[in-house]
């Protein structure tokens, strides 16, 4: 729906939304600035003002991820999930879930890279399943948070998708 | 905001809003030009309608549905304020996958050893 540089993000299907971006780089290098804690800490950061003092990977099936966000005057933002799928360096599955969502239910982020003449196309989505929604009752509470800190919601989705990235 | 994602990501409801970027219209308007059957293109409209995408018009005996730009307006906003912040993380990527990049072809010259 918006896109600028070689970035678009796109909404599809049911509370999905896509993300991607190409980069100048071997998918072997892109993966790892995606799945290394101290890879992860240097550009996962989000909108000014925020650093990420907590990132753990455990790249495995069933492993988890924890990253911990934070900015002086504000609470920390924490996130994480367990990885589904491990498949380097083309793709990784995890779920997610803030520690303050705003959402029922999880969320399931998928990260695939794919490269072509030394150049990696990195597609992330993010996909919404709660049960309340999956059962088309998806509700007002949700809605009225979503009313209520729209910035936020936002900045945390903008984090969900980045996860996806560190979910890879 | 995610009700109006699920809202659009009907095909048959994304259909509907792109007939009404047009102008408003009468359901029995709409049926015909859907292909669908007037209930089913009701409960769309009626979807639609929950999520603020659309207002209804009784006239007469019809009922005229028209856009309500405003949250379709929001959810570009959004999406743009969404970009936004990960492009300022992919910039920082772009520039430490450089760095890798640099690396690794020291790495690899290494041999030669005629890097300073």
């Amino acid at each position: 729906m918006t896109s600028a540089g070689n970035l678009k993000v796109t909404t599809r299907g049911d509370r999905e939304i896509v993300m991607t971006r190409a980069f100048d780089a071997p998918r072997k290098l892109v993966f790892d600035a995606f799945t290394k804690p101290e890879l992860v800490k240097q550009w996962l950061l989000g909108p000014p003002g925020w650093s990420m003092p907590v990132c753990e990977i455990d790249l495995r099936v069933g492993g988890t991820y924890r990253y911990v966000w934070r900015k002086a005057g504000v609470p920390d933002m924490g996130l994480g999930g367990v990885y589904r799928e491990v498949v380097a360096p083309e793709r990784v599955v995890a779920t997610e879930k803030f520690d303050q969502a705003w959402y029922p239910g999880e969320a399931v982020g998928t990260l695939v890279l794919v490269e072509q003449g030394g150049k990696t196309t990195v597609t992330q989505t993010v996909i919404y399943e709660s049960q309340e929604a999956r059962d088309g009752i998806l509700k007002s509470g949700m809605e009225k948070g979503v009313a209520a800190s729209y910035d936020r919601l936002a900045e945390l989705l903008a984090r969900g998708l980045e996860k996806g990235a560190s979910q890879s | 905001m995610l009700e109006i994602f699920r809202a659009l990501a009907e095909p048959n409801r994304l259909q509907i809003v792109e007939l009404l970027l047009g102008g408003p219209r009468q359901v029995g308007d709409m049926v015909d030009q859907l292909g669908l059957r007037q209930p089913q293109v009701s409960k769309h409209l009626r979807v639609l309608n929950e999520a603020g995408l659309v207002d209804v018009r009784v006239d007469a005996q019809r009922r005229i549905y028209a856009l309500r730009p405003a949250p379709l307006q929001e959810l570009e906003a959004w999406l743009e304020r969404y970009r936004r912040i990960w492009e300022s993380n992919f910039q920082r990527l772009d520039a430490l996958l450089d760095d890798m990049k640099a690396k690794e072809k020291k790495h690899v010259r290494k041999k030669p050893q005629t890097k300073r």
